[in-house]
């Protein structure tokens, strides 16, 4: 079904060479406990990457450093030409540009599936009323759930919510898209449905990054997978090399575990 | 993964519809059944609802006719009631003016009914869903309204100006009730949003604000308010009793209050602080849409009940010597006319509170069910 995707997804002349993402040195702990150890990372613009490893490697630390959830120690990040300091501005700057998907969703339950859409552009980019509603239409006209539009987050089954949430933030125009382990918390037949609406994402040349367990998703969209363990980048390549030929002994053991299953 | 659910559902031994609801039997609809399962369902509950019913026969048809059949209604001092087995009900009509506004000129008592409709007029927005114009009427029953009631009550410009001493009665009672709780609450989601800050500075003064607050007596703190606040303050500087009082009140109150907001604060799990910063919402935009509005409904029991504790403690100030609707009842029956009538005054200021105290519940209950419709999960 999707070979012809997966010849596209080695391909990387849709890159362009703009940095988006520039992660240099950086170390990160958590008390005593030393959970990012020495990461570099360029990642340029429209380029979608996937990262696995094993339970605990630092893979959701990793990316909720990119929009400052989480707090670096040490080392560089800098993200579209913004570097991530104490600075509350930059803060915000980098935030605006970079949307974020959690495994569990977090759609604000009291607001309905529009106004969840239409919060942070109304509120973070001043748009006015109309013009959000009616992008946010379109957005989850993207998603395929416009008809869901006046309901609570609390009447969707886990698939269509973590649908809106993808449209909540395409609706500020990222321009890094960040996904922790979107699709680990749903059912198996609601994977789907969102891993295609990811894939659509893909196509329209988003920079992603996926924390994510789902190779199908990894082998057909992204130009590159990396693989954590222990807090460090253990190796990371294009896709069909990475599964066909992974170098280290823990890639093998790990690809070994979720491929078995 | 291993894909282990779901697996059953194909089974042919699992039905998988459910079955339509059969009516109940006879016996358990209607009054009868009512009966059957809620008073009667065993031999221990049938013998407790006789013996309730037994202490209902012992006090309840006294009781009535204390109060109702042998009671004395109008009259001008107890003299009227002698002979009567009954309640003297007189001392209401008699000292109601007394009652509801203590000692304000009678020819001013206007001024108080006006903030009384004005203050109903300002809050009917932030309690109904179908008046327009709630967060104006919310900000400003905590910035423009006090100033306006204040002008009106203690005059001054134009108006007869009346000293707050003379204020009293439930028109007091509301002046203290209706203050601390509009202030307690902004000032006890500052500090609950304070004991959970970052900042150690922030976080450690709410801390050590709530904490003494909660560990002193509402009654200390009053004293406090009334007798040591003007020791520190400059020579010449008085400010008024009342005022003092509606201070230590408020900042009291606040501090429970903080305490019931940071319980609905806790309760919310991190990813909705999380979703709301990774969309760039600032600290502030995010407490407003997003944590407040959750935590808050979370914890409207425990809000109201707040309230509801904080309208009848307002009691207390009468110690400082302020004449609230309490003192007022127990002065009125001081009068030698009205002498002996301490169960009909006291009756009555129960009544008084009750209204406004059950009024409170009602309406948290209302409100919860009319927010829970909201989500369904
Ligand atoms: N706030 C925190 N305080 C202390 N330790 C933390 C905190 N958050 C995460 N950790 C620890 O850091 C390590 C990395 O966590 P992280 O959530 O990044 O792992 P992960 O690779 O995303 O794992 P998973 O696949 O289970 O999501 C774990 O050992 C975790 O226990
Ligand atoms: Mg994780």
């Amino acid at each position: 079904m999707s070979a012809d995707i997966e010849t596209q997804a080695v391909d990387r002349s849709d890159l362009s060479d703009e940095v988006m993402i520039q992660i240099t040195g950086m170390n990160k702990w958590f008390g005593d406990f030393h959970v990012l150890r020495d990461i570099n990372l360029t990642v340029f613009q429209g380029e979608r990457i996937v990262i696995c490893g094993p339970s605990g490697s630092g893979k959701s630390t990793l990316i909720r450093c990119i929009n400052r959830l989480e707090e670096h120690q040490q080392g560089q990040i800098i993200v579209d030409n913004v570097e991530l300091t104490n600075d509350l501005k930059q803060i915000d700057q980098v935030r605006r540009e970079v949307g974020m998907v959690f495994q569990h969703f977090n759609l604000f339950p009291h607001l309905t599936v529009l106004e969840n859409c239409t919060l942070a552009p109304i509120w973070v980019r001043d748009t006015p009323k109309v013009d959000a509603e009616q992008a946010a239409m379109e957005y989850l006209a993207r998603v395929k759930i416009p008809e869901q539009a006046e309901k609570y987050p609390g009447q969707l089954s886990g698939g269509q919510q973590q649908r809106v949430a993808i449209a909540r933030s395409l609706c500020m125009n990222p321009k890094i898209m960040l996904f922790d382990e979107p699709t680990s918390a749903l059912d198996p037949e609601m994977i789907k449905e969102v891993l295609d609406v990811m894939v659509d994402l893909a196509e329209t040349g988003m920079t992603m990054i996926v924390v994510s367990h789902e190779m199908g998703f990894a082998r057909q969209v992204a130009h590159r997978v990396i693989f954590m363990d222990d807090g460090q980048v253990v190796e990371q390549n294009e896709p069909e090399e990475f599964f066909n030929n992974p170098q280290s002994d823990r890639t093998k053991l790990f690809l070994s575990q979720i491929l078995s299953h | 993964m291993a894909d282990t659910t779901g697996s059953g559902a194909n089974r042919a031994f699992v039905r998988t519809e459910t079955l339509p609801q059969a009516p109940p039997p006879l016996s358990t609809r209607g009054w009868i059944g009512w009966l059957r399962e809620n008073l009667f369902s065993s031999p221990l509950n049938a013998a407790l609802t006789i013996g309730a019913l037994y202490v209902l026969y012992l006090f309840v048809p006294p009781l009535i006719e204390w109060a109702i059949i042998e009671a004395v209604w109008t009259g001008a001092s107890n003299a009227d009631c002698k002979g009567h087995d009954g309640a003297c009900w007189a001392i209401v009509p008699a000292r109601f003016g007394q009652f509801i506004y203590g000692f304000y000129p009678e020819a001013e008592r206007w001024r108080a009914d006006l903030v009384f409709i004005l203050f109903c007029i300002n809050v009917a927005p932030i309690l109904s869903d179908r008046l327009p114009g709630r967060t104006f009427a919310a900000l400003f029953i905590v910035s423009g309204f006090p100033i306006v009631a204040g002008l009106i009550l203690f005059g001054g410009i134009g108006l007869e100006a009346v000293p707050t001493d003379r204020w009293g009665g439930l028109l007091l009672t509301l002046v203290l009730a209706v203050v601390s709780i509009l202030f307690s609450l902004p000032l006890g989601i500052l500090l609950a949003l304070g004991r959970r800050s970052e900042m150690p500075i922030v976080s450690t003064f709410s801390i050590a604000f709530i904490e003494l607050c909660r560990a002193v007596p509402l009654i200390t703190v009053l004293f406090m308010a009334s007798f040591m606040l003007p020791l520190f303050l400059p020579e010449g500087v008085n400010f008024n009793e009342l005022l003092r009082a509606l201070i230590g009140v408020t900042i009291f109150a606040s501090a429970y209050m903080a305490e019931v907001v940071r319980g609905g604060l806790q309760a919310l799990p991190k990813g909705q602080t999380e979703a709301a910063q990774a969309l760039g919402l600032t600290y502030w935009q995010a407490m407003r849409l997003i944590i407040m509005p959750q935590a808050l409904k979370i914890v409207i029991p425990g809000i109201v009940n707040t309230f509801i504790s904080l309208f009848k403690d307002t009691s207390l100030v009468s110690i400082i010597g302020l004449f609230d609707l309490l003192l007022v009842a127990k002065a009125s029956v001081t009068d030698p006319k009205w002498l002996g009538l301490e169960h009909e005054a006291y009756i009555f200021t129960a009544l008084l509170y009750f209204v406004f105290c059950f009024g409170m519940s009602r309406y948290s209950l209302w409100l919860e069910g009319k927010l829970n419709t909201e989500r369904r999960d």
